[in-house]
């Protein structure tokens, strides 16, 4: 099993024309995800190495049974990509693109939260379910399948850290990027749900970093409602106030949403937080055992 | 992007939130010019952005034109908690009968904006809080239905300002909304937000942030960017679109990824060393930005080491390394590099760093060893100057 996308992901994806959309499209069907549309308005009836392009979302659903979308589209015209995706019918909408206005996020969520079609990101490297599909553009080939799941607001931190893990003989069932912007369409607590219920995943790791409290509030979902072991990991211990640290939600405000904070209140729930990616390889070892 | 009170206030006065009338001016000449207009007393306010400006000395009252030319001279060029003033705003005096605060603002945790009301206004809001929290009145607004005028009653009626102001301020309240959505802000603040003699309502301070992705669409607020008021390194880093943060400290640091950049900064101080900056060089890092973002780094006088952690993804490891030798062959680099590189390409990365021979570059394999390493590498430097 795997959680979000898999062997039954049949997926469109905004922006297929594009040279990052291409590219990535690309490799994810070369990985073995079955990619059957491209969208571009305007460039209807094309293909991109033999995957039909069509000019809406709509199309591309009616034509080709599209359940999931993932967006390239530049940042201006992310917000409405996303909304045609759920107009269309799209079960699963995962969106790469960085830097959306927050206004246009939070009109978005709140309209996706009225329906059934859930969100992944914005600002996020996607979802990689190892040996069944990979959406995104996390490099698939330092994964393979296995019982971790993994979730992060950050791209290069969970390679890293799914590097650590898999040097100590871990693979993983998911691996999912929830996105670095502050408003995230799916949460911390909603993909902690999601690898609980799921067979395949033994342990979940979460790799959390400075600004908002969702790592809190995951703490005290992860105390009520989690059987499974959790790991954590935040990044940012030696970020500064007031200063957005390259991720636009990873900002301390005044004295709030900082990395100590938050590594205390996930311990204070029985979390245990690995202060270095090393450490949280190290602390999964020792509760599932190494799996070498 | 944080404004500075006066063009806050002109945010305001477009959406219809009422503020006192006044001028922007740069030095007392144009402070005595903007005070004859407006018709004395006036308030010289030092335009700098951080709080406690009252406090500090840089907000007077002048009551005539020697005055004001006193009271300019002296806030001009004054130091509020680090910052140099470089502007004032001329504003006529209002007269003050009573102070509240409101604000709308974006609460993450709710997904949903976030209006409050006080009647204690005129002090920190984080004091406010902590004296008494059921001081401050807070309603969420729906973003797709937006600010009605119930949103407007409970907040005058929760936060239980004076009968005869309920209206004016629930005016007030509605046109601030209509600013913090139409120009993209994170937050509005007004505190104070003023009751006068009169019982009118004026937005006494502007405190304004906006939504940095949401500029393309803003072109009036990014004429607002101080290029001057930026730490130059700063600067120069966004100019050649790289994300940067400026710390304390003597080791510059580069990785790819914010999260990794951050774990990065984190790892280095817990080996007891001291970052000099945060700089992601992005996905995809291309050899034309290494290049850029060596010079940036080493723009820092402070700086007596360096470490590169780089995981590729969709950078490549071998792109880095060929960007590090020609930023050698460009720039006079006289600190010691430490590079870590893993992922996508590494091995040829690795390979061509090795051929390369550069002088004072060092690589190590792991995240923990490179960053003991350049601790080790800076503590040396320090002590050897």
């Amino acid at each position: 099993m795997s959680i979000l996308v898999g062997t039954e992901t049949k997926l469109a994806v905004s922006g297929l024309t594009g040279r990052e959309g291409s590219f990535h499209g690309m490799n994810n069907r070369r990985y073995g995800t079955d990619l059957v549309a491209g969208v571009t308005p305007g460039k209807g009836g094309q293909d991109v190495e033999g995957v039909p392009v069509f000019d809406t979302v709509h199309e591309a659903v009616a034509e080709t049974g599209a359940n999931t979308s993932m967006i390239f589209v530049p940042p201006r015209f992310a917000a409405d990509a996303i909304l045609e995706a759920e107009d269309a019918g799209i079960e699963l909408v995962i969106c790469i693109t960085e830097g959306i206005p927050v206004h246009d996020m939070l009109r978005v969520y709140t309209h996706l939260r009225r329906g059934t079609t859930r969100l992944i990101g914005p600002n996020c490297p996607g979802i990689l379910s190892p040996g069944k599909a990979n959406v995104g553009i996390i490099p698939a080939h330092f994964f393979s399948e296995g019982n971790v799941g993994l979730v992060s607001r950050s791209g290069t931190l969970t390679y890293q850290i799914g590097n650590e893990l898999a040097q100590r003989g871990f693979g993983n069932s998911s691996i999912v990027g929830i996105g670095g912007d502050p408003i995230a369409g799916t949460s911390f607590i909603e993909v902690t749900d999601l690898f609980e219920a799921d067979a395949e995943t033994e342990l979940i790791v979460m790799c959390g970093e400075i600004g908002g409290e969702e790592e809190e509030r995951t703490a005290d979902h992860i105390a009520e409602h989690v059987r499974k072991p959790v790991v954590a990991y935040i990044a940012g211990f030696t970020a500064p106030p007031g200063k957005t640290m390259g991720h636009a939600g990873a900002i301390v405000s005044g004295s709030r949403g900082t990395a100590a904070a938050k590594a205390e209140a996930l311990e204070a729930k029985g979390v245990r937080v690995g202060r270095t990616p090393t450490q949280v390889a190290e602390i999964a070892a020792e509760i599932v055992g190494a799996k070498v | 992007m944080d404004l500075l009170e006066y063009q806050g206030k002109q945010l305001f006065r477009k959406h219809g939130v009422p503020t006192p009338d006044g001028r922007p001016a740069t030095t007392a000449q144009e402070a005595v010019e903007a005070a004859e207009e407006l018709g004395y007393p006036v308030v010289v306010k030092a335009q700098v952005l951080i709080g406690g400006r009252g406090k500090a000395g840089g907000i007077k009252v002048a009551r005539d034109r020697a005055e004001v030319e006193e009271h300019a001279g002296a806030i001009l060029g004054m130091d509020i908690r680090g910052l140099t003033v470089h502007e004032l705003y001329v504003e006529r005096a209002s007269d003050i009968a009573e102070e509240y605060y409101a604000a709308i603002l974006l609460d993450r945790t709710a997904k949903k904006p976030m209006a409050m009301l006080s009647r204690m206004g005129g002090m920190d809001v984080e004091e406010i809080a902590e004296k008494d929290p059921g001081a401050i009145y807070m309603v969420h607004v729906d973003p797709l239905v937006g600010f009605s005028d119930f949103h407007a009653r409970r907040l005058a009626f929760g936060a239980g300002i004076a009968g005869n102001v309920v209206r004016p301020v629930g005016a007030l309240l509605t046109r601030l909304y209509e600013t913090f959505v139409q120009e993209d802000a994170l937050l509005v603040e007004v505190n104070p937000l003023l009751v006068t003699g009169d019982r009118e309502v004026v937005a006494l301070d502007a405190k304004v942030t906006i939504d940095g992705n949401s500029i393309f669409r803003h072109p009036d607020t990014a004429a607002f960017r101080d290029v001057s008021a930026e730490d130059p390194q700063e600067r120069m880093a966004k100019e050649r679109g790289l994300t940067f943060v400026k710390l304390d400290g003597d080791i510059g640091i580069l990785g790819n990824g914010a999260g990794l950049v951050m774990s990065t900064l984190d790892v280095v101080a817990q080996a007891g060393g001291r970052p000099a900056n945060f700089l992601d060089a992005g996905g995809g890092s291309k050899a034309e930005a290494i290049v850029d973002a060596v010079e940036v780094i080493l723009s820092n006088p402070n700086v007596r080491a360096v470490l590169f952690n780089i995981f590729g993804g969709i950078t490549r490891c071998d792109e880095v390394a060929r960007g590090l030798v020609t930023a050698f062959g460009q720039i006079e680099v006289k600190v010691p590099f430490v590079v870590r590189l893993d992922g996508t390409n590494d091995k040829e990365g690795r390979r061509i760093l090795a051929e390369a021979d550069l002088p004072n570059v060092i690589v190590e394999k792991t995240m923990d060893g490179a960053a003991a390493r350049v601790v080790e590498l800076a503590a040396a430097g320090a002590a050897a100057s």
